[in-house]
């Protein structure tokens, strides 16, 4: 079974976000840039089945700017067999993205894609769905757990009070949750074999899509600052706060 | 000249930077007051093959240079680690290269592998306590016996010999008084460290609690002869081989303690506020840890180009000592400044800085003092008379 795992190059978790002065979007120069700590998930959970005997080959994809090469090269690091980037330097929105993984599920014909839930920066949570309603397979959101059965995957979900459990018929999209595994460092073995592992690239143009923006972004703005919060000595005073100055009762 | 890492290297600091990540300050704080090895950290590196780093590709190893070791090391001791932790694996990286390139297939087939994966630890048991750097004077004496050498001697400084369960050793196969050359005489061996044979007396000491130093009592150890690296009486050339990667490797991990040291500085300078205000918006504050930042930076640099030089090919004699002095003056001086801005706080345990500052003295003391490398600049760089 061909496994695809699309990763996110995006802003290092560890980063203190700073909003460009023009209010056009998030700094991104000279900034530290990682995979997407969900989309590491995936390629760590990509591993460990292909480790249970379930996966085959396993292909990274990256849509995004020539350094996306850099998240290839962890995952490849990570055991992923091979990567293509699908070079493109301007604005790529979820659904542009999920046109362009079309072709290339269509290009490879894997039988399942697993990819983070959201990437950390627009926490737009849209991609595998999109992708999953472009191909017409069903889809596995928000997994804690997936286990192969028979011909389909059993998923478990992590949803607003409770786990649900689906069984999905390959192919499938299977979008990964935090819970799901802890994503191993890569060996030092194996960032020198991922190395010599090969990335094809590709350009949205080879593929046929189209992957300017549908949206237009009005403004970006940092969240406003949280207040200092107050002790209070009393539960009487504590309600005589909560109704004369925050005058929530 | 392209002062940037490469895609790889980054890769490998952000690896290594992941691992030590997992143990915390709380970590080393438990070990400098307990001691016992890190052995967490030895078997994470070992695991991930990072032990191997600068070791040929054919035993095991990834084959990179001095330059990604350095790199490593600095990383393991800017993460928290500090000497407790670079120490514990420092001595496997680099130690064995007399192994490496003097070594028969065999032997390094033989040897090699275990220390990579870390099944196998090792020592290096070279300095005496009566001959000091004067290395050539060696008295630990070995006599040939048939196809065995049977040892007698005295080591000190010993580090990792309560746990290590191998050693390389250099001892008088020649007396001096008969030996061609005073560079003659001595044999390089990487034997078992029989605990029948050796008695190992721990030291007390200032810092590094984690990673013992010992004294050494060797009594009628036996070493067959196809443990003994190259020809008999060659074993001080082969030791040079080490010598500079090693100041390399001790400069990046002072360098690496002294940032980690003027991080948390700032960290705190940022933080306490004191008559109404972070104590870091003064500049008596703040231009002691900017000097500190630079003088690190500086010597960080000087570490690479001398790293660089040692991974061309090129002579980097001058270079490794100018690194290993100028980062361990800088390490220690970054250190001391991060326990003054941190006033009484500084002071106390559970603020780390004053661990630092302990460990801080081991780059400077060890393995070559400071004043012996102004006096090989002097003499090598300058062209003055040897003054000892």
């Amino acid at each position: 079974m061909k496994v695809l795992v699309p990763v996110k190059r995006v802003v290092d978790y560890n980063v203190k976000v700073r909003v460009k002065a023009d209010g056009s979007g998030v700094e991104t120069a000279n900034v530290k840039m990682s995979m997407n700590p969900f989309d590491e998930i995936a390629v760590e959970e990509a591993v460990r089945l292909r480790e249970k005997g379930v996966a085959g080959e396993i292909v990274a994809v990256s849509c995004g700017p020539n350094a996306a090469q850099e998240q290839l090269r962890t995952a490849l690091a990570m055991g992923a067999d091979r990567g293509i980037l699908v070079e493109h330097d301007g604005v790529l929105e979820p659904l542009a993205v999920a046109k362009l993984l079309k072709t290339i599920v269509a290009k490879e014909g894997p039988a399942l894609v697993i990819l983070g839930k959201q990437a950390i920066d627009d926490d737009m949570s849209a991609t595998g769905q999109m992708l999953a309603a472009l191909l017409g397979w069903g889809q596995g959101t928000f997994a804690s757990k997936i286990e192969k059965e028979g011909e389909s995957l059993r998923v478990t979900r992590e949803v607003d009070g409770g786990l649900e459990t689906v069984s999905l018929k390959l192919p499938a999209i299977v979008t990964t949750d935090l819970r799901l595994n802890e994503p191993r460092y890569a060996s030092l073995p194996n960032i020198m074999k991922a190395r010599k592992k090969p990335i094809e690239t590709l350009k949205p143009a080879d593929l046929g899509v189209d992957p300017t923006p549908r949206l237009s972004v009005l403004k970006v703005e940092e969240p406003a600052k949280r207040q200092a919060g107050k002790k209070v000595g009393s539960v009487q005073e504590l309600v005589e706060k909560l109704r004369n100055e925050a005058k929530v009762i | 000249m392209d002062f940037a890492l490469t895609p790889q290297q980054e890769a490998l600091q952000d690896a290594i930077g992941r691992i030590c990540a997992d143990l915390g300050d709380d970590y080393w704080l438990m070990r400098d007051r307990q001691g016992g090895f890190p052995t967490e950290l030895h078997q994470a590196l070992a695991k991930g093959g990072w032990l191997g780093v600068c070791m040929p590709e054919d035993v095991g190893g990834a084959g990179l240079g001095i330059t990604e070791a350095a790199l490593m090391m600095q990383t393991i001791a800017q993460s928290g680690a500090g000497m407790s932790g670079a120490s514990a694996i420092h001595m496997n990286i680099f130690g064995l290269q007399p192994v490496v390139v003097f070594g028969t297939e065999e032997q390094k087939q033989r040897m090699l592998p275990p220390l990579i994966e870390g099944r196998e630890r090792a020592c290096f048991a070279v300095t005496e306590p009566n001959t000091g750097l004067d290395t050539t004077q060696l008295k630990t004496r070995a006599e040939r016996r048939g196809d065995r050498y049977v040892v007698h001697g005295q080591k000190v400084w010993i580090s990792t010999a309560q746990v290590a369960e191998k050693m390389l050793l250099l001892a008088r196969t020649t007396p001096a008084e008969q030996a061609r050359k005073r560079t003659e005489g001595l044999s390089l061996f990487y034997t078992d460290f029989d605990r029948s044979r050796i008695e190992v007396r721990e030291i007390e000491k200032m810092g590094r609690k984690a990673v013992d130093s010992n004294q050494v009592f060797i009594d009628g150890l036996e070493i067959p002869v196809e443990d003994r690296i190259g020809e008999e009486g060659q074993g001080f050339r082969y030791i040079l081989h080490g010598m500079n990667p090693e100041r390399i490797l001790i400069a990046a991990e002072a360098a690496g303690l002294g940032h980690l040291a003027v991080s948390r500085a700032a960290a705190y300078a940022k933080e306490r506020v004191v008559f109404g205000r972070p104590i870091g918006q003064n500049q008596a504050i703040q231009h002691p840890l900017a000097e500190c930042w630079m003088e690190l930076e500086a010597a960080r640099l000087m570490t690479m180009n001398a790293a660089w030089r040692y991974d061309s090919g090129l002579e980097c004699g001058a270079q490794a000592n100018a690194a290993k002095y100028l980062a361990a003056e800088a390490g220690f001086k970054a250190c001391q400044q991060a326990v003054m801005t941190h006033g009484g706080f500084g002071y106390a345990k559970e603020y780390h800085v004053e661990r630092y500052l302990r460990e801080s003295m081991i780059p400077r003391i060890a393995p070559v003092s400071p004043q012996l490398i102004l006096s090989f600049v002097a003499e090598r760089v300058l062209g003055l008379p040897k003054s000892y």
